[in-house]
This record gives structure tokens, C-alpha cells and sequence, in this order.
């Protein structure tokens, strides 16, 4: 049932790259637990702006859990306290009256912050364009069911495909790793038939280049599993390693 | 003066003959002709992709930080193809048919069966870029139905089929980029078309992390920037998506076709307060296995699952036993206002209706599943059980979004569900090679009017999108550029160029200075509330009347009383917003000037005054069977040109889906 409920949030300020940031504390009064969190922050940023003020800057769209634009690191976990969610699905019934709520930006030398909880991640962009396609020209397909796939390997490259490319996986990982969102892009296209002819030379580029925008390596840790709102399983990784060894015993230098 | 170039010959032939006889660009002059394509929805990313692909130089713009985000991804039920896979009487005809018949005798007939033709092309594209429909255990392609037909031709990938489509063309997208063909632009948002003799010869686009403008120069422009349902303020919509670069585009001299043709989506899930900022859909793929249904008596506050089946008004199933409740979206979303309006409404604001998937998980499900495990006479609980772990790979991820929003579980409870903005089937006038009234400047996707008329069947807005991109761009707009292979590119000093950024620059900082004591969000709110109540699921004229009054107030509130914070050059969403909503405003207006000129119903456009006995939308083919196209003239004023439609094959009558 609706509440209404007071809570403070922690928000981390930052101008843009080049200044430091600071965490400012605000409190927002009369949020109905209907609300969403990004509501929330509406809320707050109509008063900021109200009382010339400037409001918080975050990246947001879609607001149903699918572009991935939204990004906050919410009481120290990517996209808030739910299970397989994203920040703009949080609602408020998740808070009580009282609570006191720390709002960061993604931590990673990967994704500078633009401004306040906004980061840049074009990385993950350049990491697809190193190889995460199939290289097919418009018009060049034949009949869709000419080649059939088996439904479990079916099911399981669009799993992987379900990733948002949010970055929750990155911002969780003590090393910055951006494993998670590599392996579930190398799972999707070495899974499927269509994915085969290009499936060594792809797993390579886009680790090479993955490691060219310092993305962390991976320990194994499965921070990134917790807490990615679309649920691609560290299984991804495991193949990912597979994909990885087996290509470089046999790619040709 | 419209003309719509639609080729002479037999319907079927059309496309085939256009194909057969447009002007070519030889590979070595592609390499020396721009392209920019605005927005990298279904529609921009594939017909970048394409182009680059056949070797055009092309910038893509988007406003989001990625391509891939734009709002094209959060479709989900499906894509039609008249791939007649199931075997169930299918073809390109009856694509065609349906979609002119679900349009309510509103689109071109020429458009739509090249639409209907590419549809099938487009699976085949989409499965060889990795696109992971659902398949069969015999590991062919799987379909579902959708409202408005009688087949099976729907693709789909659980409840995400926007996002796996918009990340094939993403990543065709990115391939270009990679190769150098396509120069992507992020966090950019267009503001200006540069037009050089009559021509659309580039863009002014902000940089929205520095505030920057920049001039940028194309042999060709296509807007490929979605639809304008936010003018309502709550939409489906993303919160980013907006009408502003088509609306410079109109002002700049391209006709706005059938600007009051919106669609309001059947199934969403209901406004829960003031603070709400934005709907959630339910797709209609649910209705595959969802009944709607209200209580029989008024007022009825017992809690669903206690309201005994004779107790239960299965309102669709009643009215159009045909189709039940498969009636397309515009006659299901007002169904449901009837039901809530006389008094029949459930939840706690009694705008809503019951959408009961109970039924069917038992009964289809559940019984399917244990006769396949063997399992002889079960009860509830197992067929229940049985029946969730199917319908939990076919909508999953759209029960557990109802939940998170609702806090309901709908596995267990119905859902409750309201017709909510959606889509847009107006848009830009453009002619049969997708150009409009201004020459190379064109409109894809949602963002033209061209193809739905005015009613959008289901799963068909992400046909459109790709067929524009891939397969009907690349062949028109050569048709235009094989003229344009001596033009060199024109250097953005030009005093087009500085006349158009000066223009922006002047608006932004007008914007700024007006240091009011409103939010920009709040003057949205307002002019939403207006379009909503006056110009929303009915409209009369003098509710029209009435909108347009206020809205022309609501502008020189606007634009006197406005507070945007922070500065210029710097990141600023609150300005990027004020913008866009100082063009929703205008184009409200000249929407409930579309729907006072149209004295008539058809599809998603109800006029009150024009109804039949029982209440169903009634057109007036002798007076309205036209595209109202309308020009800009300057600040409150429009001329209306009339693109008459002419129909050789479908012939109108009265739709029937009883």
C-alpha cells in the first residue's frame, strides 16, 4: 500500500572531469512508496532548481529497465538494493521513513565522470566495434530458417544478448573488469551458426581492446552475476576463457 | 504541389519496377557524397549501417551516450513478416491488407504493400546478423499473434524484440564505424537543418557534454528521430525522446502529416500518482494468453480472484466475438474507457481494467505441459505450476516489470492495465522515396507518417524502422544523390551555415535570459495534462477549440516565465529539455488544429461527433480520405494541403471486428 515516507539522500557532486567531487546531503520529504527512484530524484531536482540550485545530474531514459542509460551506485551496490534490477525499476517501497541513502556515479578509470553521477562510456562502444558483430552487408542473408538453430543454444546466445550494456558490472568489480560484458557479447555470436566464420578473430579483438581501455582483470569474484539487472551468468566468462585459449593456440599470427 | 511519386503499374509491381528503374551512384562516387543520419533507433542505425555498407560517407547522430539506447529497444512484443512459416494462410497480400484495414483506409496503398514485400527480408537480415528470435525444439523460427490479424506472423525474442533487433543493427552500425564508413556522434542533439538552394544541405547539432554547436555538412539529411508521444508528457516513451528535430525540419519547410494520429496502447500499466514521469507498456503479445475483463456490477471492490467467473464482464470477447481480444489497439483502448467511464473501472483510482492470464496458464499451459510430462489428472496447483514455467519464457521479463512497478505479483493476480500514449503514426509528410517537401532532406521510421495511417497494428512500428533503413533508403536516395555526384562538399563557413548557427545560438540564449520562476518540467506536465484530456482518446471541437486556446497561452507563459538552470557551455539537461518542450508546445497546438480540420473518426483519431450507434469510430470517406499535410507559415498559423488516397486494391468499408 501507498506510504509516505522522509529519507536523506547522499548524493556525490562533481562540476565535471576536471574538478573534484563531494558528496552533498539532501533531504526529501512526502515520497510516496509508489515512486520510483528516479521519481524521487525528479522530486528533488524540481526543489533544487526552485531554490537556484543546480539539480543532480544522471543519466537516465527508457525508465522501464531496458537502454541501460541509467547508472547509480546506490548504498554501495550498482542499481540499488533489488535483486536483478535496474536503478530506474527501483521504487521506494525498498526504503523506510528515515533512511539515509548514498547515490555515487560508476567507479572506474574506464568511465570518467561527465558530471555528478553521470560517467562516459564509450568504452564498451569501442569494445563492440573491435569485433562484436557479424559481419553480414544489408541484403546478403538467405531464408531465415534455412539454417536451423537448436533452441537450447538459441536460448541460451539471446541470454547473453539480454545484456544492457548498463555498465553495473564494471562499477561492482574490485578490478574494474569488464569480463561480464565481454563474454555475454562473445557468448550471443560464437553460440549461434551464424557467429561461427568470425568467432576466433572476434573473442581476440575485443579482449585486445578491452584491455586497451584498462578495463580490470577478472577474479573470479562474481560481484558482476550479483548485480547485473539482466542476470547474465558468469557461466559467459567461463566460455569466454574457453573461446579465448582455444583461439590463441590456433589463430594464425 | 504534393507530390507523392508513387510508381505507375499494378500494385504487386510497384517496388519492383521503382527498383528496376531508379538512378544508381557508382561505387567510387559514393565515396565522395555525405550523408547525416539524425537518431540511431531501428531506423537510423540500420539505414547508417546500409549506407556505409555501400559506401557513402555518413555521420550518425544520437542524443543518448550510445546508439544502442535509443528508444527502439524497449519494444516487445514482436515483428511481422509475411513469412507465412505456420502455414496458416499468410502472404504479402494479407500483411499489406491487414495493415490498410488496421490503418482504417488512412495510409498509401503503395507504401504499405513495399512495406508488406521487404518484410520478409528483413527476418532474413536479422537472423544472419545474430538477431536470437525464439525458435522451435525443431530449431526453425517460432511466431505469436498480435492484435488485428487472423495469422501467426510475429517474431519475437521473449518480451525484448526492439532490443534484439535495435542491437543487430547496433552492431551492424559499429562494424561501419570501425571501418570507417560511419562517423558517430553521441550526446549530440541536432537543432537545426542548413538548407543551401532549397536544399538540405547539413545540421547544426549541440555537443550536450560541452554545449558547443557544431555545423556539419551532407549531401543528404535523414531524420530518423522517432515519434512525438511525449508531447503528452506521459507516454511509453523514453523520457529523452522528443519531436524537436522534425519540428525544425517542418519549420524549415517540411509538411507535418496527420499530426493528431496518435496511438494509445491498450496495455499499460496505470498512472499510480502526480509524480509519475513516465508508462510502462504490458505488450499486446499478452493478449495472446491474457482475457480483459471488468466486473459486471459497478463498484465492485472485492478483490479479483474472489469475483466468480459469471460475475465477470470479458468486455472485448462480448463485443467482437471475431477477434475478441485480438481487436487492433485503438478499438481495445476505448472499450476500455467505456468500461471505466460507465462506472466499471477497478483499482484504486477505477481507471483500469483486468487483464487475467488465470485461464490460460491453467487451462492452455498447464494441461499442454502435463500431457507432454504424462502427469494424468492434475490438480490446480500443478497445472498452475506447470503453466508458469511456459509463460514465464514467453513473458518474464514483463511480469517481473509489472511487479517491480506495482508491487503485485501477476501470476497471481491480474493485472491492472489502462490505455496509455504509445505511438505516433503521424510524422513528417514524405513522398514514396521516404523525401519530404524539403529536396534531400527525408523521414524514417516513426519519425514519417507514411505507413500506418491511422491506426498502427502491433509489431509492425519495428517493420517500418527496418524496412526504411535497410532496404528502402539505400535504393531511393540514390535515386536523389545520382544528381548530386558533382556537388564537392561545401565548406561549413558558408553563410547558410553561420546564419543557421547564429539562429540557435540566439534561441539558446533567449532560453537562458528569460530567468523565470517555472520549471521547464512543469510547464511539460501542463501542456500534457491539455493534449491528454482535449486532444487524447476523444476529442470534439469544442474541447479542440478550447486546447488550442490554452495551449497558445501556455507558450507565452513559457516563453516569459521559464527557469532553466546552469549555463551553456556546460553538460545541462535541463536546458537540452527546455528546448525540446518549446517545440512541444507548437506542435501541440498545431495537432489539435489536425484534429478540429478532421470531422471524422478513423483509427486511433476519435472525434465524438462522428460515431455510429454502438459507439464505433465512423469516418467519412467522402470529406476526409486524405493526408492532411501542413505547412508552416509562422507563429500560429498553418496551411493544409491535401494528399487525396486513392485505393485501386483494398477498397474502404466500415472495419468490422465483430
Amino acid at each position: 500500500m501507498e506510504q509516505t515516507i522522509n529519507v536523506t539522500l547522499r548524493v556525490w557532486r562533481q562540476k565535471n572531469a576536471n574538478t573534484d567531487g563531494k558528496f552533498e546531503s539532501y533531504p526529501v520529504s512526502n515520497v510516496s512508496t509508489e515512486m520510483s527512484f528516479l521519481e524521487m530524484i525528479d522530486v528533488l531536482n524540481e526543489q533544487l532548481i526552485k531554490e537556484g540550485k543546480d539539480p543532480i545530474a544522471f543519466d537516465h531514459d527508457c525508465r522501464e529497465g531496458i537502454c541501460g542509460m541509467c547508472s547509480m551506485y546506490i548504498n554501495g551496490r550498482p542499481h540499488g538494493p533489488w535483486h536483478a534490477n535496474t536503478t530506474c525499476q527501483l521504487h521506494m517501497r525498498a526504503y523506510k521513513d528515515g533512511d539515509t541513502i548514498t547515490v555515487e556515479p560508476w567507479r572506474a578509470n574506464s568511465f570518467p565522470v561527465i558530471k555528478d553521477l553521470v560517467v562516459d562510456r564509450s568504452a564498451f562502444d569501442r569494445i563492440i566495434q573491435a569485433g562484436g558483430y557479424i559481419s553480414v552487408n544489408t541484403g546478403n542473408a538467405v531464408d531465415a530458417n534455412a539454417v536451423p538453430v537448436e533452441k537450447q543454444k538459441a536460448d541460451s546466445a539471446f541470454a547473453a544478448a539480454a545484456c544492457i550494456g548498463c555498465g553495473a558490472c564494471v562499477a561492482a568489480c574490485k578490478n574494474s573488469s569488464a569480463m561480464l560484458f565481454v563474454s555475454a557479447k562473445v557468448s550471443h555470436l560464437s553460440l549461434l551458426p551464424q557467429g561461427a566464420p568470425e568467432r576466433k578473430t572476434r573473442v581476440m579483438n575485443m579482449i585486445a581492446q578491452m584491455d586497451k581501455e584498462g578495463f580490470g582483470a577478472c577474479t573470479n569474484t562474481g560481484a558482476c552475476e550479483a548485480v547485473c539487472p539482466k542476470e547474465i551468468s558468469i557461466s559467459n566468462i567461463a566460455r569466454l576463457n574457453q573461446e579465448y585459449l582455444s583461439s590463441s593456440f590456433t589463430t594464425a599470427e | 504541389m504534393l507530390n507523392s511519386k508513387i510508381p505507375a503499374g499494378p500494385l504487386e509491381q510497384k517496388w519492383v519496377d521503382y527498383k528496376g528503374h531508379c538512378k544508381l551512384v557508382n561505387p567510387a562516387n559514393k565515396r565522395k557524397l555525405e550523408v547525416i543520419v539524425v537518431g540511431t533507433g531501428l531506423a537510423g542505425a540500420s539505414a547508417a549501417a546500409s549506407l556505409g555498407e555501400l559506401g557513402y560517407r555518413v555521420k550518425a547522430f544520437c542524443f543518448q551516450d550510445s546508439p544502442r539506447r535509443a528508444h527502439s529497444i524497449a519494444a516487445q512484443g514482436g515483428i511481422n513478416a509475411a513469412k507465412n512459416y505456420q502455414n496458416d494462410g499468410d502472404s504479402v497480400f494479407r500483411l499489406f491488407y491487414d495493415t490498410i484495414k488496421g490503418g482504417d483506409y488512412r495510409a498509401r496503398e503503395a507504401n504499405v504493400h513495399r512495406l508488406a514485400e521487404v518484410s520478409v527480408n528483413i527476418i532474413d537480415q536479422c537472423v544472419a546478423q545474430g538477431v536470437p528470435f525464439a525458435r522451435e525444439y525443431g530449431g526453425l523460427l517460432n511466431n505469436r499473434s498480435f492484435g488485428g490479424t487472423q495469422v501467426k506472423r510475429t517474431f519475437y525474442a521473449a518480451g525484448q524484440t526492439g532490443q534484439q533487433l535495435l542491437i543487430g543493427a547496433y552492431q551492424a552500425l559499429e562494424r561501419q564505424v570501425a571501418l570507417g564508413n560511419v562517423k558517430m556522434y553521441t550526446r549530440h542533439e541536432m537543432l537545426e537543418i542548413v538548407k543551401i538552394d532549397g536544399k538540405a544541405r547539413g545540421i547544426i547539432a549541440r555537443d550536450l557534454v560541452s554545449g558547443k554547436l557544431e555545423r556539419h555538412f551532407g549531401h543528404a539529411v535523414l531524420l530518423c528521430t522517432g515519434g512525438y508521444g511525449n508531447v503528452f508528457y506521459l507516454s511509453t516513451n523514453a523520457m529523452g525522446s522528443n519531436v524537436t528535430a522534425a519540428w525544425k525540419a517542418h519549420k524549415q519547410g517540411a509538411f507535418f502529416g496527420n499530426p493528431c494520429f496518435t496511438q494509445i496502447h491498450p496495455t499499460c500499466i496505470p498512472v499510480s500518482g502526480d509524480h509519475q514521469s513516465k508508462l510502462t507498456l504490458m505488450s499486446e503479445s499478452l493478449r495472446n494468453d491474457g482475457r480483459i475483463w471488468v466486473p459486471k456490477k459497478k463498484d465492485d471492490n472485492r478483490k479479483p480472484n474472489d469475483i466468480p467467473e459469471e460475475e465477470r464482464d470479458y468486455y472485448l470477447e462480448r463485443r467482437y466475438p471475431a477477434f475478441g481480444n485480438l481487436v487492433p489497439r485503438d478499438v481495445a483502448s476505448r472499450a476500455a474507457k467505456e468500461r471505466c467511464d460507465a462506472g466499471y473501472g477497478v483499482g484504486t483510482t477505477k481507471q483500469a481494467v483486468y487483464l487475467d492470464f488465470r485461464s490460460n496458464l491453467i487451462n492452455k499451459y498447464g494441461r499442454a505441459e502435463a500431457n507432454k510430462r504424462g502427469i494424468e489428472n492434475p490438480d490446480e496447483a500443478t497445472l498452475v505450476a506447470l503453466g508458469k514455467e511456459v509463460v514465464k519464457e514467453e513473458y518474464g521479463n514483463l511480469f517481473d516489470m509489472y511487479e517491480k512497478i506495482t508491487g503485485e505479483n501477476p501470476y497471481e493476480v491480474p493485472m491492472r492495465i489502462y490505455p496509455a500514449v504509445h505511438y505516433t503514426m503521424g510524422g513528417l509528410w514524405v513522398d514514396y522515396e521516404l523525401m519530404t517537401t524539403v529536396k534531400g532532406l527525408y523521414a524514417l521510421g516513426e519519425a514519417n507518417f507514411s505507413d500506418h495511417g491511422a491506426n498502427r497494428l502491433g509489431a509492425s512500428a519495428l517493420m517500418q524502422g527496418l524496412a526504411d533503413g535497410y532496404f528502402v533508403i539505400p535504393y531511393t536516395i540514390g535515386n536523389y544523390l545520382a544528381d548530386e555526384i558533382a556537388v564537392k562538399p561545401i565548406s561549413t563557413d558558408h553563410e547558410a551555415f553561420v546564419a543557421a548557427e547564429k539562429e540557435v545560438n540566439e534561441r539558446i540564449n533567449t532560453l537562458m535570459n528569460i530567468k523565470g520562476s517555472q520549471t521547464v518540467e512543469s510547464f511539460h506536465k501542463r501542456l500534457g495534462k491539455i493534449m491528454w484530456e482535449k486532444c487524447g482518446m476523444a476529442r470534439n471541437e469544442q474541447g479542440l477549440k478550447e486546447a488550442i486556446a490554452e495551449i497558445q497561452a501556455l507558450k507565452k507563459e513559457f516563453w516569459s516565465d521559464v527557469r532553466i538552470p546552469g549555463d551553456i557551455n556546460e553538460y545541462n539537461p535541463e536546458l537540452d529539455k527546455a528546448g525540446r518542450v518549446a517545440d512541444f508546445i507548437e506542435l501541440g497546438e498545431l495537432m489539435c488544429l489536425d484534429a478540429l480540420n478532421r470531422n471524422e473518426s478513423c483509427g486511433g483519431h476519435f472525434r465524438e461527433e462522428s460515431q455510429t450507434e454502438e459507439g464505433e469510430a465512423k469516418r467519412d470517406d467522402a470529406n476526409y480520405s486524405y493526408v492532411a499535410a501542413w505547412e508552416f507559415k509562422g507563429n500560429h498559423e498553418w496551411n493544409l494541403h491535401k494528399e487525396e488516397l486513392s485505393f485501386e486494391v483494398a477498397k474502404p468499408s466500415q472495419r468490422s471486428y465483430k
